[in-house]
C-alpha cells in the first residue's frame, strides 16, 4: 500500500510540472501591464516593503482617480525577488511577455540584478528604470539604451555628500587630510560610489577608509571596532536593510557621533533610524526626489485607495521616506507612458514606445505641481544621450522623531562625473561588443 | 509484457558489460535523446528554455559532480557552490586574458582549476569524515566568497566586483538565442554524463565506493585512501567547475560573487539527497525537482485563484519547501531515483502482481 | 597523554597571534582590551547558540542545522509579543512556544528517521530550518522588531586610570555574558543533579542501554529540544537586545557551526569555550590582520572574519580531530 502512495505522489508531482510547461495566454483587456519587482521578504524587506507600497499605491491611485493612463487602465503584478539575482531574472523573464503589448518597465530595485538584467534588454527591448540605483554609467545613453537611472546615480551622491561636507569645512581645499570611512554593502550596489571617492581623493587630499560589511550585514562589530582605531572624520553609510540600523546600533555603542554619519539616500529612511531608538539622533542622509511628508497626491491617495480599503500597506506609514520614493518611481513610469502615448497613440504601448516617452520625459516644476507632488519632486529631463535627467539633493537628518530638512541643495560635479561615466560606458561597450546607438539617427 | 529480457543473449562480454544491456532500456535512451535534441528546440518557448530547461542542465552537471563526491564516494561536501564558482572566475580570467583559446578549451582549463582547488579543500578529508568534514568544507565555501570579492585581479579591477562576459562563440557560431544555448548545454551534460557513468563502473568508483561503505575494510584491502578521496575531490570539483563556468557565461552573463553562495551549495545537497545519491539518474530528477519546485510553488496560488500576497507566497515557498524535503526523506530516503527503480521492477512483472 | 606535536605548534602559534598586536605596538593597549572584550562578548553569542547544537548531539546524535532558525522563531516570538503584553509574560509564553515546536519536531520530522543516516537527518533539520524560516516570517512579520531589556545603549568609559583613554564598554554585554554564565550554571546542574538529567546523560552514552533500563528515549528527545528551545530563546532575546530581531539572525547563527567543530561535538564547555576562541580569534584578525593583508595584497577590504572561524575550525580539526572537549573515536572494521 505504502508503494501505491509513493507513486501516486511521483505521478501527481510529473503532472503538474509538466502543467508548469505552459503558459497560458488569456485574452487580454486594453490594459498597461506594470510588473512590480519587489521584496517583501528576508532581510532587505525592512526597507522594500514601504517603496513596494508606495509604488503599487499611486498605480492604484492613477486607475482609481484617471481611470488608467489617458484611459488605458494599469494592471499589474508584484514579484517576490528577496534582492537576490537569480530570483529577479526569474521575475523578469516570466512578467516582461505578460499582458497585450508585454511589461512596460521593470524597477529592479537591486543593482545586482540590474547588473544581471542590462543584458537582456537589448533583445528584449524593454527599458530598467533604477531611479536613484543601478550602474552609475548607465547614463550614457548610447551604449546603455535601455537603463534609465533617473533623478540620481550613486557617482553624483557621493559627489554631492563630498560637496556638502565641504561646504561643513569651510571650503573644499580644507578636506585635506581628513579621513572618510566609507561603511558599504559588499555588494555592487557598495561599491559603486567607491570609483567617485577614489576620485575625489585625488583632487583634495583626504584619506579613504573603505571597510565593506557583508551581507546581511548584521555583523559589524568588527568594523565599528577599526572605526573607532582609525577615528575618521566623518562616516558615509551606503547600506541597505538590516545593514543601516546595525550600522547606527553599533555607531552607538562604539560611541561614534551621529552628527558625522552621512548616508546615502537608500541609507536614510524610517525602518533604519527607529530601530536605534534615541541614539540615532543627529544621523543625517541624502534624500532623493521626496523627503517624508505629505502634500497633494498624500491627500489624493488616502481618498481614492485608502478610505476604499485598497491601500497596500498601513494608513499611519503614507508619507515615510521610501513611501515617497516608491510613488516618484512609479509616478515617473506613468510620466513616461503618458508621453509616449503623444506620438504613438492612445493605446497599450510596447516596451521600445515606453523608452521613447523616457528619453522625452521633461518633468519640470509646472508638472511637479499639477501632479501634486510640489515639495516631494525635483525636475527631471532626459534624453538619449542622458538618461539620467539631472539630479538634485539635500540632506535631512533625523531629531529623534522625524527627519528634518536641512538648508542647501546639491548638484553632482558633471565635470569629474561625465568622463568617468564615458570611460566606463566605453570599457563595458567593448567588453560586451555592443553597438553605440546614433541618437541624432533615431530621433 | 514489454520490459522483458527474454531472446537477448549475449554472444560476447563487451555486450555483456554495456552500460544499457536490456534492448528495450537502449531504445527508451535513444529516444529520449532525440526527443531532446530534436523535438524539444521547436516545441517549447523562450520562458522554458531560460527559466527552466538551462539552469536544470547546468544544475544537473554540478549535481553529477556532487553525487561522485557525496554519493559515491561518502564525502560529505556542503561548500561545493565553491568550486562552481572558481570554474566561472577561472574561465573568465581565461577567456579576457587568452583570447585566441577556444571556449571549450576554457571549459576545460577552469574545470583542470576547479579540480585543483578541490584537492587542496579535500586534504582535511584524509584526516576527519562526516559531519566534522561536512561543516569543514564550508571552509572552503566562504573563503572563496571572500576571495572572489577581494583580490581584485579575479574581477579585472571592475569596480562594482561584477563581471560582464560576451555570449559564448564557438568555431563562428555564436550561442546567444536561447535554443542554442540549450542545445549546446545539452550536448556537453551528454557527454560529461557519459564519462560519469563510466567512471563509476571501472576501478576508480569501486575505490570510491569502497571509501564510502567501509573506509578501514577499503584500505586493509589495498585501497589507498588518499588516492581515492582526492580524486573524488578532484573529478567532483572539475565537474562543478565547469558547470560553474557554464552557469556564469551561458545562464547569467553578468554575476558577482554572491551568485555562488551557500544557498547554492545547500541547493546542490538537496538535489542529490531528493533525487537519490549515488545515483546518476538521481542527479537528474533532484536537478529538475529544485529547479521546478520554487517556479511551481510561485504559480500555484494563482491557478487556484487564491488572492495570496506575494510576501505570503514567499513565505509558503519556504515552507512548503522545507516540508517537502523533510517529507521525501521520511518516505523515501534513497531518493527519486530508488522509485523509478522499483518502477523498473514493477513493469517487468507488468501486467501479473509478482 | 600521547605528545601531539602540531597540536603544541597550533597551540603556540595562536598564543604569538593573541598577544602580537600588544607586543609589537601596533596599537595602543586600551583599544586591545577593547578589541579583546568585543571579541569575547561576541564569542558569548556564539556560545549561547553553539550549546544548543551540542545538546541536541550529545544526546539524540542529531546536528540540528535548524538551530539558527530556532533562535529567530523564539526572538521574534518574543519580541513581537511584547508589544501587546509585558516582557516577562512574553518570555514565558514563548518558552511554552518552543516547547511545543520541540514536540512537534521530535514526533514529526526525527521520530520515522530513527536509524537513517546522519546526513539524512542533518538535510532533514534542514528542512525544517527552512520550514521555520517561512513560518517565523508568515506569522510574526519580516520587520526589524525590538526586544528592550531596559538596558542604556549607550556606552560607558572605564579605567580611565589605568589604560590611556579608557575603554569603552556596553552594559547589555555585560549582562549577555551575565546571563550566559548563568544558562551554563543551570544547565550543568540539571544534568549533574536531576533525574531527567542523569537520563539525558544516559541517552547520550548509549541508546540501547539507556532503553534496556528503561528510560523512555522519546520522552527524553522532546526533553532535549525542548531545553534546546530555551536556550535558542536565551540566545534569540540576547541576540535581539543587541542587533534587533530580523530574518537575518538565522545566518549569523551558522558561525555557530565552527564554535561546536573547535570544542567537540558533544561537549558543552567545548561550545562555552570556543566561541569564546572563536570570538576573540575573529576580532583580533580582522582589526589587526585585515588591514596588513590589505596592504599587502592590494585587497578590496578586509572582511577576514568571514572564514576565519572556519580556517581556525580547519586547523584545529587536521590536529585534533575530535575537537578540544570532544571524544575520541573509535572505528572498528
Amino acid at each position: 500500500m505504502k508503494q501505491k502512495a509513493k507513486f501516486a505522489v511521483l505521478a501527481a508531482s510529473l503532472a503538474v510540472s509538466a502543467a508548469v510547461a505552459s503558459t497560458a495566454a488569456l485574452a487580454q483587456a486594453e490594459e498597461q501591464f506594470f510588473p512590480v519587482l519587489v521584496y517583501r521578504t528576508g532581510p532587505y524587506a525592512p526597507n522594500g516593503v514601504p517603496f513596494a507600497n508606495g509604488y503599487v499605491d499611486y498605480l492604484k491611485l492613477v486607475n482609481a482617480r484617471d481611470a488608467g493612463i489617458n484611459g488605458i487602465k494599469i494592471a499589474f503584478e508584484e514579484c517576490e525577488t528577496g534582492y537576490a539575482t537569480d530570483r529577479g531574472v526569474e521575475c523578469y523573464e516570466r512578467l516582461k511577455g505578460k499582458g497585450p503589448t508585454g511589461a512596460t518597465a521593470f524597477h529592479t530595485l537591486s543593482t545586482g540584478i540590474t547588473f544581471a538584467v542590462t543584458d537582456k534588454t537589448f533583445a528584449d527591448k524593454i527599458p530598467i528604470i533604477t531611479a536613484g540605483y543601478g550602474r552609475a554609467d548607465s547614463v550614457d545613453g548610447t551604449v546603455f539604451g535601455w537603463n534609465f537611472p533617473l533623478g540620481g546615480t550613486y557617482w553624483g551622491a557621493a559627489d554631492m555628500l563630498i560637496q556638502h561636507i565641504g561646504k561643513k569645512e569651510g571650503g573644499l581645499d580644507r578636506l585635506k587630510g581628513k579621513k572618510i570611512a566609507l561603511v558599504y554593502h559588499d555588494s555592487p550596489y557598495g561599491k559603486e560610489p567607491i570609483a567617485l571617492l577614489q576620485e575625489r581623493a585625488k583632487m583634495h587630499d583626504y584619506e579613504l577608509l573603505l571597510l565593506p560589511v557583508t551581507h546581511p550585514g548584521v555583523e559589524q562589530k568588527a568594523t565599528w571596532l577599526q572605526i573607532r582605531q582609525q577615528r575618521p572624520d566623518y562616516v558615509f553609510l551606503w547600506g541597505w536593510g538590516v545593514m543601516n540600523s546595525t550600522s547606527i546600533k553599533e555607531a552607538v555603542a562604539t560611541g561614534y557621533p551621529r552628527e558625522k554619519m552621512y548616508g546615502v539616500w537608500w541609507s536614510g529612511a524610517e525602518p533604519d533610524v527607529t530601530p536605534a531608538g534615541e541614539g540615532a539622533k543627529g544621523y543625517n542622509a541624502l534624500v532623493f526626489l521626496a523627503p517624508a511628508g505629505r502634500g497633494a497626491v498624500h491627500k489624493d491617495v488616502l481618498r481614492y485607495v485608502y478610505d476604499k480599503g485598497q491601500g497596500a500597506g498601513k494608513k499611519e506609514d503614507v508619507g515615510e521616506v521610501l513611501y515617497n520614493r516608491g510613488m516618484t518611481a512609479a509616478m515617473m513610469t506613468v510620466e513616461a507612458v503618458k508621453r509616449a502615448q503623444i506620438k504613438y497613440g492612445k493605446k497599450p504601448l510596447r516596451g521600445e514606445q515606453v523608452r521613447w516617452g523616457l528619453e522625452n520625459l521633461h518633468i519640470d516644476p509646472a508638472a511637479i505641481k499639477k501632479l501634486g507632488f510640489d515639495g516631494f519632486m525635483t525636475p527631471v529631463s532626459t534624453s538619449c544621450l542622458d538618461h539620467e535627467g539631472g539630479s538634485v539633493s539635500y540632506i535631512h537628518a533625523w531629531n529623534g522623531k522625524k527627519w528634518v530638512v536641512q538648508a542647501g541643495s546639491y548638484k553632482p560635479d558633471m565635470s569629474i562625473i561625465k568622463p568617468m561615466i564615458r570611460a566606463s560606458a566605453e570599457k563595458y561597450a567593448a567588453e560586451k561588443k555592443i553597438a553605440k546607438r546614433d541618437c541624432a539617427k533615431e530621433q | 509484457m514489454f520490459y522483458r529480457e527474454n531472446g537477448q543473449f549475449k554472444s560476447s562480454y563487451a555486450s555483456d558489460q554495456q552500460m544499457l544491456p536490456i534492448l528495450q532500456d537502449r531504445v527508451f535512451m535513444l529516444g529520449l535523446l532525440a526527443f531532446a535534441f530534436l523535438v524539444v528546440p521547436f516545441v517549447a518557448g523562450d520562458y522554458l528554455f531560460l527559466s527552466i530547461l538551462i539552469p536544470f542542465l547546468i544544475l544537473t552537471l554540478a549535481a553529477i559532480g556532487l553525487n561522485l563526491l557525496v554519493g559515491y564516494c561518502g564525502q560529505i561536501s556542503i561548500g561545493h557552490a565553491a568550486f562552481m564558482a572558481v570554474g566561472a572566475y577561472a574561465a573568465y580570467n581565461l577567456a579576457l586574458r587568452l583570447p585566441q583559446l577556444n571556449f571549450l578549451v576554457v571549459l576545460v582549463l577552469a574545470g583542470l582549476i576547479a579540480a585543483a582547488a578541490g584537492m587542496l579543500f579535500g586534504i582535511p578529508s584524509l584526516r576527519i569524515k562526516g559531519l566534522y568534514l561536512a561543516v569543514a568544507t564550508l571552509a572552503a565555501q566562504f573563503f572563496m566568497d571572500w576571495l572572489f570579492a577581494r583580490v581584485k585581479w579575479f574581477t579585472n579591477y571592475a569596480h562594482s566586483g561584477s563581471v560582464s562576459t560576451a555570449p559564448v562563440e564557438l568555431f563562428g557560431w555564436k550561442i546567444d538565442t536561447p535554443v542554442e544555448k540549450y542545445l549546446f548545454l545539452l550536448g556537453v551534460l551528454v557527454a560529461f554524463t557519459l564519462i560519469a557513468k563510466n567512471l563509476v563502473r571501472c576501478q576508480i568508483g569501486r575505490e570510491w565506493m569502497a571509501m564510502r561503505d567501509m573506509d578501514v575494510a577499503a584500505e586493509v584491502i589495498g585501497i589507498r585512501p588518499v588516492y581515492a578521496k582526492l580524486t573524488a575531490f578532484a573529478v567532483s570539483s572539475f565537474y562543478c567547475g565547469v558547470a560553474g563556468a557554464l552557469w556564469g557565461f551561458v545562464h547569467l552573463g553578468s554575476w558577482e560573487p554572491l551568485a555562488f553562495s551557500l544557498n547554492l551549495s545547500l541547493n546542490l545537497l538537496f538535489m542529490i539527497i531528493i533525487g537519490g545519491m549515488g545515483s546518476l539518474l538521481g542527479s537528474y530528477f533532484g536537478a529538475a525537482f529544485i529547479v521546478i519546485l520554487p517556479i511551481l510553488l510561485n504559480q500555484v496560488p494563482q491557478w487556484l485563484g487564491v488572492p495570496i500576497s506575494t510576501a505570503m507566497t514567499s513565505h509558503l515557498e519556504f515552507m512548503i519547501f522545507g516540508a517537502l524535503i523533510v517529507f521525501f526523506l521520511i518516505v523515501e530516503p534513497h531518493g527519486l531515483a530508488r522509485l523509478w527503480a522499483i518502477g523498473k521492477e514493477k513493469l517487468r512483472l507488468w501486467p501479473f502482481p509478482h | 597523554m600521547k605528545k601531539n606535536g602540531p597540536a603544541y605548534l597550533l597551540g603556540a602559534a595562536l598564543l604569538v597571534g593573541l598577544i602580537a598586536p600588544l607586543a609589537s605596538g601596533a596599537s595602543p593597549a586600551g583599544f586591545y582590551v577593547e578589541v579583546l572584550l568585543g571579541g569575547l562578548m561576541t564569542g558569548v553569542l556564539y556560545s549561547l547558540v553553539a550549546l544548543g547544537f551540542a545538546l541536541i548531539f550529545k544526546a539524540s546524535g542529531v546536528f540540528n542545522f535548524a538551530q539558527g532558525a530556532m533562535v529567530l522563531f523564539a526572538a521574534l516570538a518574543v519580541a513581537r509579543m511584547a508589544e501587546a503584553v509585558p516582557l516577562w509574560a512574553a518570555i514565558v509564553l514563548a518558552m511554552a512556544i518552543m516547547i511545543v515546536l520541540a514536540w512537534l519536531i521530535e514526533r514529526l520530522v526525527l521520530r520515522p528517521l530513527v536509524n537513517q543516516e546522519g546526513v539524512a537527518l542533518l538535510m532533514a533539520t534542514l528542512g525544517v530550518a527552512y520550514f521555520l524560516d517561512g513560518f517565523g516570517q508568515a506569522v510574526w512579520g519580516s520587520g526589524i522588531y525590538e526586544i528592550n531589556l531596559g538596558i542604556a545603549k549607550e556606552p560607558v568609559m572605564i579605567l580611565e586610570g589605568v589604560f590611556q583613554g579608557g575603554i569603552l564598554v556596553n552594559k547589555d554585554d555585560f549582562v549577555a555574558t551575565i546571563v550566559a554564565a548563568a544558562l551554563v550554571a543551570g544547565l550543568a546542574l540539571f544534568f549533574q543533579k536531576t533525574p531527567t538529567g542523569r537520563a539525558l546523560r544516559a541517552v547520550a552514552d548509549d541508546h540501547q542501554a539507556a532503553q534496556s533500563i528503561g528510560i523512555p528515549l522519546n520522552r527524553v528527545w522532546v526533553i532535549v529540544w525542548s531545553v534546546a528551545g530555551i536556550v535558542a530563546l536565551v540566545a534569540g532575546v540576547i541576540w535581539g537586545t543587541k542587533l534587533g530581531v530580523q530574518f537575518s539572525i538565522s545566518q549569523v547563527a551558522l558561525k555557530a557551526l565552527p564554535v561546536v567543530i573547535l570544542g567537540g561535538f558533544t561537549s558543552i564547555p567545548g561550545a562555552i569555550v570556543g566561541g569564546l576562541i572563536i570570538g576573540v580569534g575573529e576580532k583580533l584578525a580582522e582589526v589587526f590582520l585585515g588591514p596588513v593583508l590589505v596592504k599587502a595584497f592590494d585587497l578590496a577590504g578586509g572582511g577576514i572574519e568571514n572564514w576565519f572561524a572556519y580556517g581556525l575550525a580547519l586547523l584545529f580539526l587536521l590536529v585534533r580531530p575530535e575537537g578540544l572537549f570532544g571524544e575520541k573515536h573509535i572505528d572498528r572494521v
